[in-house]
């Protein structure tokens, strides 16, 4: 079944590649990036979005052609809406030089700030070129029909090598 | 009485006066999910929704202005202590659906 394909692709995928997101660029979180620490600074403050973290979260969404906002980091999801995200963006074959993932669950200013900030109630959360995109149910359907590898190859961020994503099986 | 699923009530009710869906089905996945960290100490047995939502609403909007409707329709569910922790969504419009089982059909 299509679906289940899929899953158990991605999977398998994102374990091949999950080295190479780790690898090229840590996630911002766990290396604090200069977005990320000064949102940190600015943890305890107010609930509403200030400017001071408007500007965080620009940063943060600049910091990369790609950003998720997410729960866990790439190598550990720590929801399955997250999990899915990162599993479609690996298999898309986005480059991680282009990549940036931020961990919402290390930092509540970014947790709140970011649902206000794009609108949109819960995380995970894709930006491309600062643009939303939207969340996994739109990732995934975007995946799904096409769309998303249209809108990654028209931006220039997928790897260049090996003709791309969608080649079968990976080598044990 | 109280109803023993007020939240699905509440989607229920409040997607259908404000988008007259042509359909909706609502399914309660909460108990695939209850036993994750964020779930813990919550009572409630309605906290993952997952909504298929047919609607002429829908016209003329991108997927993440629809999402977007539906989430403000249930802002108030998902901003509650113990409310709405999840919510999947598939939106379509009558046309978009007619499409879709096309396609589904022709693939088999």
């Amino acid at each position: 079944m299509f679906s289940r394909t899929i899953i158990s692709r991605a999977v398998r995928q994102t374990a091949a590649r999950s080295s190479a997101f780790a690898a090229v660029r840590p996630t911002p979180l766990s290396t604090p990036a200069p977005a990320t620490s000064f949102l940190l600074s600015l943890a305890s403050q107010r609930r509403l979005l200030s400017d001071a973290v408007r500007q965080a979260i620009d940063k943060a969404v600049a910091s990369a052609p790609v950003v998720l906002f997410m729960k866990g980091t790439p190598e550990t999801p720590q929801c399955g809406f997250s999990r899915a995200s990162i599993q479609v963006l690996g298999l898309q074959g986005v480059d991680p030089n282009k990549f940036a993932a931020f961990n919402v669950l290390e930092d509540q200013e970014l947790r709140q700030g970011i649902k206000e900030y794009s609108d949109w109630p819960t995380i995970p959360q894709l930006y491309i070129d600062k643009e939303f995109v939207g969340g996994c149910d739109i990732i995934v359907s975007m995946h799904q029909n096409g769309e998303l590898a249209k809108l990654l190859e028209e931006k220039g961020v997928l790897l260049k090598e090996e003709g791309g994503q969608a080649e079968g099986e990976t080598k044990e | 009485m109280a109803s023993p699923t007020p939240m699905e009530d509440a989607i229920r009710e409040k997607i259908t006066a404000a988008l007259q869906p042509t359909r909706l089905e609502i399914y309660n996945d909460s108990h695939l999910h209850a036993h994750h960290a964020p779930m813990q100490g919550v009572t409630s047995k309605e906290t993952h929704f997952r909504l298929i939502i047919t609607s002429e609403a829908f016209g003329s909007k991108m997927q993440p202005a629809r999402h977007r409707l539906v989430y403000s329709l249930l802002k108030h569910e998902m901003a509650q202590e113990g409310g709405i922790h999840a919510l999947q969504l598939r939106t379509m419009t009558p046309e978009e659906e007619a499409t879709r089982r096309a396609q589904e059909a022709g693939s088999e």
